[in-house]
């Protein structure tokens, strides 16, 4: 495993030094081989560690950084798979995706930056003490900060990579002040000092708190999710992909890093409050997406949406653990691995058809899309497959991880206090909720962009994506429906990176084509494969019976039927705002949503009108309730003590004066 | 419960069609194929082509417990699409001749039509208006006509199972 | 292999009795609107026309649209394997449980909402849009009733419930058991557009869900599509009956349990069609913005059924 470590950092290295070095063509080309091969690496060293089982460690001392240790458990495992694949089909597409930023963008700052974010995912989850965590924590926000600034001369860039950079920085203070706590003032001890002072801690509580803080800024969980939305649109996309697929991931990486594995869970509250946090997430994600026309900012949401899911299955596993349910607890963690991998393929995919999309018409608004499927068929087939996965429909990987979510809470039942046990229903029935919603929203994101009649003049010229952008969507597809057929295999895999973490042992079940589960407190059963094989099946059968019972074969192609109409615009389909108008009256009360109407009529006339333009918001309540107020207070305090920056350079010679007697003073009188 | 009781009182008040009424005339004659197609399920699609809507309302009488059109296995539907027959009624105005023929286009094979009342046939009252395109056969092709102004409902069902070859015997 | 002949049987059985179902609730609206009706078996009659006559398809359609009515039917199929309708449990039980049904409803959703948008007509868009709020509206209500239920049987597979069921028949009465059944008899009606959540038989376009989906359909895709939606209502019908009431279902494979478990069926099968087809003819049609109202209600049936199956337990 040492060799693949090694080969990954080499690629990275080598392909940000060629995206540096090269000209437009080859830096672009040889800079996407080396992510490429180096994501290839990682996934590699991520398979290695889960079906080896053995650990690798090692300790760096370079001359002034001491103490840079690296570990891949089976932990560290799941996400560098992850990274690996994402990274893989990012790397691809943006080899033919960046072209479009030649002479307009630095192509060189891109591929640098892009090799040198992977190099830090990669390590990340090799971390083995604070320091290095936090090192590569930084650096990881860093470069991803500046990649949400490739296109900086938008102004909504510049305000995206604020908000993202600020809301980082505060999860970075949260992260050091945990750490400090956790180790006692040690950062560089190892991890398995830390596990094993863990439980003799006094502030296990803060540190949990402070840790979910830190952690929930990262993976964008309600309340400090609002900077995801702004920075995913506006990156390459790329970029935008890896972002979503993996960066976010890394909070949920912490998370479990932390609280699972060195603090070894702890009371049921701290479950109790992740769940809640991750079917508000859920929830308020979905609901917000639904009413997006921006593509990628709607992508943007479900991302919110799914790292709620993900901590869903975290917190019910957290509170199974503190009730001594090991099993169930298992199955929680797994089903939460399982989701975070299936989230990071097909948003993945997700962004990446966004970004073809976008590459073809130039717009991100879906009200000016349509009709693509017939000018970018192959694009519009991956992006169904991405749709149909984070719908979680049969047979795909989202519905086999949201089913072993469902069966995670149905054990909820065996939770001995009913006063918290009711928590669970409730859970349930908000994350059903959420994936109907879900379902929804992507019927009118895939409906409304790809089907019918173009509604504008760029969707009418689209044309369909280069074959770099299509081989990369065309992997992470294949991973779709890999993991969605295969959960017999990867469930018990990834059960394998539990294994040291304390009391999680998985029960090896036998290699069989269904997804048995049995555990004491629940028993079901699903197979993807053969339900995937029954549908096609089915499919099949399907027109035979009807050439059997000599159906009338004929089909003549007409107008859509318009009651007669004469002729048909685009202005006549359905708009994406209309698609979603019946759940936003449904849930009116949150979206508080504003109408502004203006009509215009003829000058000659009030009977012709010429124009009408109508434009609906909706109430953002995070930034009204919670950022805003902060903004407001902060403003109010620098307002206050604007005073000692008084721009007389005299003053600031004072007051180091002042400063370097003062510590004299204090060096003097304290031995 | 009001409403259960009167159910109950009132019982069956579907009225049997018998075979009087010269109203009913046959434009050409329909294949047998067709008829045997679909002769036991029809689904109508209704248009209208400018009328004055007293044929409507006769038309509206047929779906009604009285003269109950679905006992014949005759259904009215919404989209042409999903019809084999169109119950077309009015003298065809200017406006509607477009629409009427695009319904026909819409309509899957094999169909049938069948214009109902005089204005349909020799476009009535309106006959020579500015406004009138001319009658429906002029602008599609039409199995039978049900004259009379507005023909009775009974006319109406009759004509449309003159169409299926289903007229009851004489 | 008897095995396998009895799950082929119950697979034709339900198809060839879905659209009877259909046609004996319509011919019981007929009498009760005083008239004499279309016969039960019209539903055969209007497939028999419908699967010889020429489709036409919109020239904005893509390849999605002929291929919806595949996937509806073949979604909708695939339910009626996993359903307990006359035998129980059944052969592919382990393939699938209650929350695979579920999701697989969710898929022929997916299809025929997609196929709505695509022709590019604002009928279907509207459908689609009101079907997909629908069908997410009823989401919580499904899955707070299936954990009630699984709560019981102590799992979520179909068959388990059933035999939960079968072997203590006393829990049909308990209050849970009661409060799940009219959360989902609601989830039903709203699933398979029947009155008071959608009228199958308006032609108002504005008062459309399902309908309006498939009005560019015609020949064989609306035969597909038709008979799928029959065959949904019929597996829904089944559902209810067996999950909550399953005496006479058969646990053997002898002539006797089988053609007892038919008798039963279809008394059920009858009685919930006297049940909708009265309902239907005493209450109107919902305003489509008071439809969330009526699913919040059946979402609040079935927390209390969970609440007094925890503290009941």
């Amino acid at each position: 495993m040492g060799t693949l470590v090694t080969g990954a950092i080499v690629c990275y290295l080598a392909g940000a030094l060629a995206a540096l070095l090269g000209n437009d063509r080859w830096g672009r080309i040889l800079g996407a081989w080396g992510a490429a091969s180096g994501a290839a690496i990682s996934l590699a060293l991520g398979m290695v560690a889960l079906a080896s089982g053995s650990v690798f460690s090692a300790v760096f001392d370079f001359p002034s950084l001491t103490g840079f240790a690296l570990r891949i458990d089976g932990l560290s495992a799941p996400f560098l798979i992850l990274t690996g694949l994402v990274g893989a089909a990012s790397a691809v597409y943006g080899a033919g995706y960046s072209a479009a930023y030649t002479g307009v963008y630095s192509l060189r700052k891109l591929g640098a930056l892009f090799n040198l974010l992977l190099l830090t995912l990669t390590l990340q989850v090799m971390a083995d003490n604070a320091l290095t965590f936090l090192l590569l924590w930084e650096a990881m926000s860093l470069v991803a900060y500046l990649l949400v600034l490739t296109e900086h001369r938008e102004p909504a860039t510049i305000r995206a990579a604020n908000w993202y950079i600020a809301i980082t920085h505060v999860g970075f203070a949260a992260l050091l002040a945990m750490f400090f706590l956790l180790s006692a003032g040690d950062l560089s001890a190892a991890f398995d000092t830390l596990r094993a002072n863990a439980p003799v801690l006094t502030q296990r509580n803060a540190i949990f708190i402070l840790a979910l803080l830190g952690f929930s800024a990262k993976a964008g969980l309600i309340p400090l999710h609002v900077w995801l939305p702004m920075a995913h649109p506006v990156a390459p996309s790329h970029v935008s992909a890896l972002l979503s697929g993996v960066v976010i991931k890394m909070g949920v990486y912490g998370f479990c890093r932390i609280v699972l594995d060195l603090m070894g869970g702890g009371s049921a509250w701290w479950g109790g409050l992740t769940l809640a946090l991750g079917v508000a997430s859920a929830l308020f994600g979905v609901l917000y997406a639904l009413m997006e026309h921006d593509l990628k900012r709607l992508l943007a949401y479900h991302s919110v949406e799914n790292i709620g899911i993900i901590f869903i299955g975290i917190g019910a596993g957290l509170m199974f653990q503190s009730y001594g349910l090991m099993s169930l607890a298992a199955l929680g963690f797994v089903a939460a691995l399982y989701h975070t991998i299936n989230h990071a393929c097909f948003k993945g995919l997700l962004f990446l058809g966004a970004g073809s999309v976008l590459h073809a018409t130039g717009t991100r608004n879906m009200e000016e899309m349509g009709g693509l499927i017939k000018r970018m068929p192959r694009t519009a087939l991956m992006f169904l497959i991405g749709a149909a996965s984070i719908s979680a429909l049969p047979p795909l990987n989202g519905f086999a991880s949201e089913w072993l979510i469902f069966q995670t809470l149905l054990g909820g039942s065996h939770i001995p206090e009913p006063a918290v046990a009711l928590m669970i229903p409730i859970a349930v029935a908000l994350l059903a909720l959420t994936g109907g919603l879900a379902m929804a929203c992507f019927v009118k994101a895939f409906g409304i962009t790809f089907l019918a009649i173009p509604r504008s003049h760029a969707a009418e010229q689209a044309h369909e994506s280069p074959f770099s952008m299509q081989a990369g969507m065309g992997i992470l597809g294949l991973a779709c429906i890999g993991l969605g057929l295969t959960p017999f295999f990867v469930v018990p895999v990834l059960g394998r990176a539990l294994a040291g973490l304390d009391r999680l042992a998985w029960e090896t079940t036998v290699f069989s084509l269904t997804l048995p589960l049995n555990t004491p407190a629940t028993f079901g059963s699903m197979s993807s494969p053969l339900l995937a094989a029954g549908l096609l099946i089915l499919l099949g059968l399907i027109p035979l019976a009807l050439w059997v019972i000599g159906a009338n074969r004929r089909t003549r192609v007409g107008d859509t039927w318009g009651c007669g109409r004469i002729a048909q615009t685009p202005r006549m389909q359905y708009t994406a705002t209309a698609f979603a108008e019946p759940l936003r009256r449904v849930f009116a009360e949150l979206y508080r949503p504003t109408k502004d109407l203006s009509i215009d009529f003829h000058p000659e006339s009030k009977y012709f009108v010429q124009s009408i333009e109508y434009q609906s918001e909706i109430h953002p309540w995070f930034e009204k309730l919670l950022y805003q107020p902060l903004i407001g207070i902060f403003h109010r305090i620098a307002d206050r003590v604007r005073w000692i920056q008084a721009g007389w350079l005299g003053l600031y010679l004072t007051y180091m004066l002042v400063g370097l007697i003062a510590l004299l003073v204090l060096a003097w009188w304290t031995p | 419960m009001q409403l259960f009781s009167k159910i109950l009182s009132v019982g069956i008040v579907t009225e049997p069609l018998d075979d009087g009424g010269e109203g009913v005339e046959l434009a050409r004659q329909v294949a047998e194929k067709t008829q045997k197609l679909l002769g036991r399920a029809v689904g109508i699609r209704e248009v209208d082509a400018g009328s004055c809507n007293g044929c409507e309302v006769e038309i509206t009488g047929l779906t009604g417990p009285v003269y109950d059109l679905e006992r014949f296995g005759l259904r009215f539907v919404a989209s042409p699409r999903h019809a084999d027959m169109l119950l077309v009624t009015g003298p065809v105005t200017r406006n509607m001749e477009v629409p009427l023929r695009k319904t026909y286009e819409a309509t899957p094979d094999p169909k049938l039509v069948v214009a109902v009342g005089d204005c349909a046939k020799t476009c009535g009252v309106f006959q020579g208006s500015y406004a009138v395109a001319g009658s429906v056969d002029s602008v599609i092709p039409v199995d039978v006509f049900v004259r009379g102004c507005p023909p009775e409902p009974a006319d109406i069902l009759r004509g449309i199972l003159a169409a299926l070859d289903r007229l009851p015997p004489k | 292999m008897s095995g396998w002949l009895v799950e082929f049987f119950q697979i034709v059985f339900a198809l060839a009795l879905a659209p009877g179902l259909v046609g004996l609730i319509r011919w019981i609206k007929a009498r009760l609107q005083s008239r004499l009706g279309a016969p039960p078996w019209q539903p055969y009659r209007e497939l028999g026309k419908l699967f010889h006559k020429e489709a036409v398809v919109s020239k904005n359609a893509s390849w999605i649209f002929r291929f919806a009515p595949y996937a509806v039917s073949a979604s909708t199929l695939a339910i009626a394997f996993l359903v307990p309708v006359l035998v129980v449990p059944r052969r592919l039980d382990m393939v699938g449980d209650l929350f695979v049904v579920v999701y697989l409803l969710l898929l022929g959703t997916f299809w025929l909402a997609l196929a709505g948008l695509d022709p590019g007509s604002a009928f279907g868009g509207m459908g689609s849009s009101r079907e997909v709020t629908v069908a997410a509206l009823a989401e919580p209500t499904t899955a707070t009733a299936i954990f009630s239920l699984a709560l019981g049987a102590g799992s979520t597979n179909l068959g388990a419930i059933v035999v939960a069921a079968l072997n203590d028949p006393w829990t049909v009465l308990t209050p849970g058991h009661l409060l799940a059944f009219a959360a989902l008899f609601i989830v039903a009606i709203a699933e398979t557009g029947r009155l008071p959540v959608d009228n199958p038989s308006t032609h108002l376009e504005l008062t459309m869900i399902h309908e309006a989906m498939i009005l560019e359909y015609s020949g064989r895709y609306l035969a597909l599509l038709e008979w799928a939606s029959w065959l949904k209502l019929f597996v829904f019908l089944s559902l209810l009956a067996n999950l909550f009431f399953p005496w006479g279902i058969a646990t053997t494979l002898t002539p006797g349990a089988l053609s007892w478990a038919i008798v039963t069926l279809l008394v059920k099968l009858a009685l919930l069609a006297v049940v909708i087809a009265v309902m239907e003819t005493r209450v109107a049609k919902l305003r489509l913005f008071r439809v969330p109202e009526l699913l919040t209600a059946s979402f609040v049936l079935a927390l209390l059924a969970i609440t007094s199956s925890f503290l009941l337990r």
